[in-house]
C-alpha cells in the first residue's frame, strides 16, 4: 500500500519549510488521536471480557481487566445455542458466498466481452436494482411462495449477485483480459466454454478473492437482517440473530447462569458474558482480516474505476 | 460508475451472426438471469399488491383492486409525520458527516513513515469488519449506564453516570458517530487509491513555487478528490431514504421511538411483525420510499451535472 510516490523523495532534498514542519507535527499528532479513538472501545471490551463479574458489574473496568478472570468464556463455551448459530453461520457463509461467487463469474464473464449483443441492456438491468427494488414485503412474498420460508435456501438463494460485486468483476474482466486472448483462443478452435473453463477461470483468481472476501462478510457473516424475515426456528439461526437476542433483547438463557446461587453474581455473570460474547464473535472476522486487508483495499479501488 | 457503450452491428444480418456465434455466452448468462428475473424482477411486480388489498388466498393478481387507498391512509395516518421527519433528519446527520474520510485520507496520504501509515490504516479499516449487531452491543456496554466505559469513568470522576442509550436526544448523535467510528477507514480507502493517481508533477510545480504542504493539499489533493467525492455524494443523496435498517432497527428502544421509526423499520412492523400482516399498506409505503429515492438520486445527479460536471452517468 504505502508506496512513496517519486515526487515525494525529490521533494525532500529540497529542505521542509517551518510551516511544513509544523504541519506535519500536526497531522502526526492528529492521527494519533484517530487511531486511539478507534482502539479505546475495543480496548475496553477486551479489558471487560477477562474481567471477573464483580468488577463488570461495579463499573470499575476501564481499559485493562480488574480482577483477572475467565468466567465469561468458560460460560459460552458451554453455550449450546452459541456454538449451534456458530454453525449455521458458517454453513450459510460458506454454500452462500460458493453460489455468489459462481453466480457473479458466469454473469461477469460474458457482460465483459465487448462483442456480446445486448451486454448493455442486460448490464443496466443488473445496475438498475442497485437503485430500486420491489420491496421488502413483495420479495417477502416471492420466497415465501417458492417455499423457502423457513428453510435454509432462504439464506443463500435470495443473495444471488450484489450489482456492486457484479460491476467489479465486470470491470476486472475488461481490464486484465485483453480481447485478443479470446480471439487467439478462437483461432485454436477452442468454443466459448472451454475458454471460460481453461483460460478465464485459472486468470480469475485475484476476482474470485475478493467476490469470496465481499460476499463472505458483507453478504454472509455479518449480517442479522436476512435470517430476522425469513427464519421462524431457533435451530437455524446464524449466530449474529443468537447475538442479538443476547446482547441487544437481554435474554440469557437461564440454563447458562445455572450454577451461580447467588442472585448478585448471576446479575454480574450477566454483563460480563456480554463482553466474552462480543469478543468471540469478532475473532474470526478480526484474525482473517489483516491477512486479506489487501484484498479488500483491491476491490474497493476496482469498484471506483470509472 | 460503468460507462456503457453500445457497438452497433452494421446490419441486422451480422448482428443475429454475433448473437449466434457467442450463443455460449448466453448460456453461461442463463442462470444469472433467471436468478435476477425471479429474486429481483418478480418483486417489482409483485409491487403492485401496494394498489390491490392483498390476501394470500387471492395472490397478487387475484387481489382486489383498491386504487390510493393504501397510499392515503399513509397520508393520514399520525405515523406519517414522524417518521418522514425522522428518516430525513437521520439521513442527512449522516450525509453531513461525509468530508471526514476525505480529511483522513488527506492526512494520511502525508505521511511518509510506511509503518506508521500501514497501523494507521490497519487499525482504522478494522471497525468495518465488526457485525452490526456487534456494534450496537458494543454501544450498550460501553455506554451502559452501570457496568459502561462512560460509567467508569464517571465513577473515578465522582459524576453521576450518564444513560445516553436511553435518551432519545441522544440517538441521533450516537447513530452517526459511531457511524463514522465505524466506516471512516473503510470509507478513505477509496480517497487514497484516488490521491495515488494524481500527477507527481503538479506537486513538484508547486514545490519549486514554494507552496507549503498545506496549499499544495488545498489546490492540488482536494480538486483531485472532488469528481469522486462528488459521485458519492451523489449515490448517498439518492439513498437518504434507504437508513441502514440493520442498525437504527437494534438501536430501536420504547424510549427513542420518537425519534428511532424511520421508514424502513416502520415497513417491517407494519409487514411482518404487526398482528395483522398489512401486506399491502407495507408494500405501499415501501413503493413511495423507493420512488421517491428514485426521482432524488436523479434529480441530484442532474444538479451534480449542472454545477460541477461530475455525475454517476
Amino acid at each position: 500500500m504505502a508506496a512513496m510516490t517519486s515526487y515525494e523523495s525529490h521533494i525532500n532534498r529540497v529542505k521542509e519549510s517551518a510551516f511544513d514542519r509544523v504541519f506535519m507535527m500536526g497531522n502526526t499528532i492528529f492521527l494519533l488521536i484517530i487511531t486511539i479513538i478507534i482502539l479505546l472501545p475495543l480496548i475496553f471490551i477486551v479489558a471487560a471480557s477477562f474481567s471477573s463479574a464483580e468488577a463488570v458489574t461495579a463499573g470499575r473496568v476501564t481499559l485493562w481487566p480488574v480482577d483477572f478472570s475467565l468466567l465469561g468464556y468458560e460460560t459460552i463455551f458451554e453455550h449450546k445455542k452459541v456454538w449451534n448459530g456458530f454453525a449455521n453461520s458458517l454453513f450459510y457463509t460458506f454454500f452462500g458466498t460458493f453460489f455468489n461467487v459462481t453466480m457473479t463469474i458466469i454473469a461477469a464473464y460474458p457482460l465483459s466481452r465487448q462483442d456480446l449483443v445486448g451486454r448493455r441492456v442486460i448490464i443496466f438491468a443488473f445496475v438498475f436494482t442497485m437503485l430500486f427494488s420491489g420491496g421488502l414485503i413483495p420479495t417477502f412474498i416471492v420466497v415465501r411462495d417458492l417455499g423457502l420460508y423457513n428453510t435454509r435456501w432462504a439464506m443463500i438463494l435470495p443473495t444471488g449477485i450484489g450489482p456492486f460485486n457484479l460491476l467489479i468483476a465486470i470491470t476486472f474482466f475488461r481490464t486484465t483480459i485483453p480481447p485478443e486472448l479470446n480471439e487467439a483462443a478462437r483461432i485454436d478452435g477452442a468454443s466459448d466454454f472451454r475458454i471460460f473453463r481453461s483460460v478465464i477461470l485459472p486468470l480469475a483468481r485475484p476476482i474470485i478473492a475478493v467476490l469470496a472476501l465481499f460476499y463472505a462478510v458483507n453478504t454472509h457473516w455479518n449480517t442479522y437482517f436476512q435470517a430476522l424475515i425469513y427464519l421462524k426456528d431457533q435451530e437455524l439461526f446464524p449466530l449474529q440473530l443468537v447475538l442479538r437476542e443476547i446482547l441487544i433483547q437481554n435474554s440469557i438463557d437461564a440454563s447458562m447462569l445455572i450454577d451461580i446461587e447467588d442472585l448478585v453474581a448471576r446479575e454480574g455473570l450477566r454483563d460480563l458474558l456480554k463482553y466474552s460474547l462480543i469478543v468471540v464473535a469478532s475473532v474470526p472476522v478480526m484474525i482473517l482480516y489483516p491477512f486479506v486487508q489487501r484484498h479488500f483495499v483491491k476491490g474497493m479501488t476496482l469498484g471506483s474505476i470509472k | 460508475m460503468l460507462s456503457f457503450r453500445w457497438r452497433r452491428g452494421t446490419g441486422d444480418g451480422k448482428l443475429w451472426l454475433r448473437i449466434r456465434r457467442n450463443w455460449q455466452l448466453y448460456v453461461l448468462l442463463l442462470l444469472p438471469l433467471i436468478w435476477l428475473a425471479v429474486f429481483r424482477y418478480a418483486p417489482m411486480y409483485g409491487a403492485q399488491i401496494a394498489f390491490r388489498q392483498y390476501s394470500s388466498a387471492f395472490g397478487i393478481e387475484g387481489s382486489p383492486w383498491v386504487g390510493l387507498a393504501n397510499f392515503e391512509r399513509f397520508f393520514n395516518s399520525p405515523k406519517f409525520e414522524p417518521v418522514i421527519i425522522n428518516t430525513v433528519v437521520l439521513s442527512f446527520y449522516s450525509l453531513v458527516v461525509f468530508p471526514i474520510p476525505i480529511i483522513l485520507a488527506l492526512s494520511l496520504n502525508q505521511v511518509k513513515a510506511r509503518l506508521f501509515r500501514s497501523s494507521v490504516q490497519m487499525i482504522t479499516y478494522a471497525p468495518h469488519f465488526i457485525s452490526t449487531v456487534v456494534i450496537v452491543g458494543m454501544l450498550f456496554q460501553f455506554l451502559h449506564p452501570r457496568v459502561g466505559f462512560t460509567a467508569a469513568i464517571a465513577n473515578m470522576l465522582g459524576q453521576a453516570p450518564p444513560n445516553w442509550m436511553g435518551d432519545p436526544g441522544a440517538f441521533r448523535h450516537i447513530f452517526v458517530w459511531s457511524g463514522v467510528w465505524q466506516e471512516m477507514g473503510f470509507n478513505a480507502i477509496i480517497y487514497l487509491a484516488v490521491l495515488t493517481t494524481i500527477d507527481p508533477a503538479l506537486h513538484e510545480a508547486a514545490v519549486v513555487d514554494g507552496a507549503n504542504r498545506l496549499q499544495r493539499i488545498r489546490y492540488i489533493d482536494l480538486p483531485g478528490l472532488l469528481p469522486t467525492a462528488m459521485v458519492l455524494l451523489v449515490l448517498s443523496t439518492g439513498r437518504v431514504l434507504e437508513i441502514a435498517f440493520e442498525k437504527v432497527y437494534l438501536m430501536q428502544n420504547p424510549l427513542n421511538l420518537g425519534v428511532s421509526e424511520v421508514i424502513n423499520t416502520y415497513v417491517y412492523k407494519v409487514g411482518l411483525l404487526s398482528p395483522t400482516l398489512d401486506f399491502s399498506y407495507s408494500t405501499a409505503i415501501g413503493l413511495l420510499k423507493g420512488l421517491v429515492g428514485l426521482l432524488l438520486l436523479i434529480a441530484v445527479n442532474h444538479a451534480a451535472r449542472r454545477l460541477t460536471n461530475n455525475s454517476v452517468w
